[in-house]
């Protein structure tokens, strides 16, 4: 039969995965979560057509996602296997108010959010952060550097502007870059370690 | 189906899941680990259900990347995925086992794993 398409090799799991985590790189369009995604995973970059309403607790028979289910979107993810059996999944989510059944599905269980800033158009990712936010994850924010971004704002200035709390790690990262990649996630996860202690989670 | 063009889904979405848009099992996660049990396939079973079947004939996936592969949405996946538990033809368990989801050094393991991929 014609069934799920040919290139399956490599993404199954391997036998030493045990705990498996999941991180958002959370963003407007256009702001690099896919890029982010791709230069660290160790999958080809995979993603899921997503039915917005189908997310929804409402939708309980097939009528109901005939008529509602409109409106798709794709969610990509990435996969990330560690040393120690640990699986680090990373799902870009875009943030926006229409997403929030679907964000909410995939926030359940997050470690935390990397909010991605683009510095050219700050308040893009005011959404994001709102989202974020309410649902409660913690996060940090990584200004993805495009060529053209403004130079002249200071570290001060743009946590005013994007009105973070002191707490909040801020990193400059160029998502095309591994290494620069991953000290973006670094950050998030050194300052899930920091934030408070383990039974507080 | 007849004359499906390439790079489309098996089964629309809505058909996938036999009529059924809700799981019977509410705690299938993205990242729950479904794995084949090896039982022969019943005859009875959809195409969707098959093609599941089939994407974990090689291994363990996660909900959304069998999602991924077989190009449906992740509510419909864990539809399909909760009829197949039922007639113990897939085995699912949770990303983190129980025991563990609190477990001080998960995150510590996290840093030190990903301060190992750099160079
Ligand atoms: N110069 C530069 N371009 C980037 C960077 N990150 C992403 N881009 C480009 O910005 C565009 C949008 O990125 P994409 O990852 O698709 O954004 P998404 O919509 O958030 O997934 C693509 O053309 C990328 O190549 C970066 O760090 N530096
Ligand atoms: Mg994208």
């Amino acid at each position: 039969m014609a069934s799920a398409p040919s290139s399956t090799s490599g993404i199954h799991l391997p036998d030493t995965a045990r705990d498996l985590v999941k991180i958002l790189v959370a963003g407007p369009f256009g702001v690099g979560k896919t890029t982010l995604i791709d230069s660290v995973s160790e999958i080809r970059p995979l993603h899921t057509e997503e039915h917005l309403t189908q997310a929804s607790e409402q939708v309980d028979d097939l009528d109901g996602v005939r008529e509602k289910a409109t409106t798709t979107v794709a969610i990509d993810f990435g996969r990330i296997s560690l040393p120690g059996g640990v699986v680090l999944y990373l799902f870009g989510t875009p943030g926006q108010e229409r997403f929030r059944s679907l964000w909410d599905d995939i926030a359940y269980g997050a470690l935390g959010a990397l909010v991605l800033v683009d510095s050219r158009r700050i308040d893009a990712s005011f959404d994001v952060l709102g989202l974020v936010e309410e649902t409660g994850l913690p996060y940090a924010v990584a200004f993805n550097a495009f060529p053209d971004a403004p130079r002249h704002h200071t570290p001060e200035q743009l946590r005013a502007a994007l009105d973070l709390e002191p707490g909040t790690p801020m990193v400059t990262c160029d998502a095309r870059d591994a290494n620069s990649s991953l000290d973006a996630l670094l950050a998030l996860v050194e300052h899930l370690i920091d934030r408070d202690p383990p039974e507080n989670r | 189906m007849t004359g499906r063009p390439g790079g489309r889904p098996l089964v629309p979405a809505y058909l996938s899941t036999g009529g059924v848009a809700r799981p019977s099992r509410p705690h299938l996660e993205r990242l729950s680990v479904l794995t084949g049990s090896g039982e022969p396939a019943p005859e009875d079973l959809t195409a969707a259900q098959l093609a599941l079947l089939d994407v974990l004939e090689d291994g363990s996936l996660t909900v959304v990347e069998a999602a991924a592969l077989l190009r449906l949405p992740v509510s419909a996946v864990r539809v399909l995925t909760a009829a197949l538990l039922d007639r113990g033809l897939v085995l699912a368990r949770a990303p983190i086992p129980t025991a563990d989801r609190f477990e001080p050094d998960l995150l510590k393991r996290v840093a030190d794993g990903l301060r190992a991929l750099k160079h």
